[in-house]
């Protein structure tokens, strides 16, 4: 057994019963801060698959903007857990079996889209130059497309909280 | 070496238990927890799979959808501030008038 199988294992048991903890906990502030151990721990595992700049947005974006986002309306609305873990008890062993029969024909459907291609992003040469200033070449040659339609989607919501929570006029 | 299906059964694991936390659980706070688990899943999927098959195009998507689950969230927590004024709860079961 060598070291980064190991490494990965820890990783990826340390996210199955993360998300596990998260799912199942009744206080709001404990789940959030659960999660943003869990999103850590994803972002070690982006290092392994040499993506060094998803694992340093992993940590900005999600654990630092998102969580403290969340955090932040939960606070502000003082919300009590008033979650009595009841409606986990709606689940049943069908349920649960159909969810995980689904996915794993979705993981079967996956790999079959596998090709074992060798594209032209090896590892060598993405370490040769970085990952981020590659991500950014494609980015602003082929993928240009996907990047206008980011603005996009990044400027309809910020409309959208301001109309939507911000001060009423009529109050 | 890792082999490819660890990472797809991982993130098929994940969004395995978001997706049954999301049916089960009726706050929308969680609820919009279980949409990010969800969403981390699928960009594990991804890049990993960029990864495997030396591509760019599968990073490019998963930044997409980091995007995406930025501006879900910003909508999500603004539609929750209003959900909580009108009923001041955030238990899903109670806005059954939304359905029409």
């Amino acid at each position: 057994m060598s070291i980064p199988i190991l490494f990965f294992a820890y990783f990826a048991i340390a996210s199955i019963v993360l998300s596990l903890i998260v799912v199942t906990r009744k206080n709001y502030i404990h789940a959030v801060l659960w999660t943003l151990l869990l999103f850590v721990h994803i972002s070690g595992i982006y290092l392994f698959l040499n993506a060094e700049f998803f694992a340093m947005i992993q940590m900005i974006v999600y654990a630092g903007a998102i969580l403290v986002m969340l955090i932040f309306v939960i606070m502000l609305l003082n919300v009590k857990h008033e979650d009595h873990l009841s409606d986990l008890s709606s689940l049943s062993i069908p349920k649960v079996f159909f969810v995980f029969c689904a996915l794993g024909i979705l993981v079967l459907a996956l790999q079959a889209s596998y090709l074992n291609t060798t594209g032209k992003f090896s590892i060598d040469f993405v370490n040769t130059f970085s990952d981020a200033k590659l991500l950014g070449q494609v980015f602003y040659s082929e993928a240009n497309l996907p990047l206008i339609i980011m603005g996009v989607v990044l400027f309809v919501p910020m409309i959208a909280a301001i109309v939507l929570a911000g001060k009423r006029s009529d109050e | 070496m890792v082999p490819l299906n660890a990472y797809l059964i991982l993130a098929a694991i994940i969004f395995a238990i978001g997706l049954i936390g999301f049916m089960t659980r009726r706050s929308i706070i969680m609820m919009l927890l279980c949409i990010e688990l969800m969403l981390n899943a699928v960009n594990i999927t991804l890049i990993s799979l960029s990864h495997y098959m030396q591509d760019f195009m599968g990073q490019v998507i998963a930044l997409l959808i980091i995007a995406n689950a930025g501006a879900g969230m910003a909508t999500g927590l603004a539609l929750l501030i209003n959900a909580y004024r009108l009923k001041k709860t955030v238990k899903i079961d109670l806005f059954r008038n939304l359905r029409g």
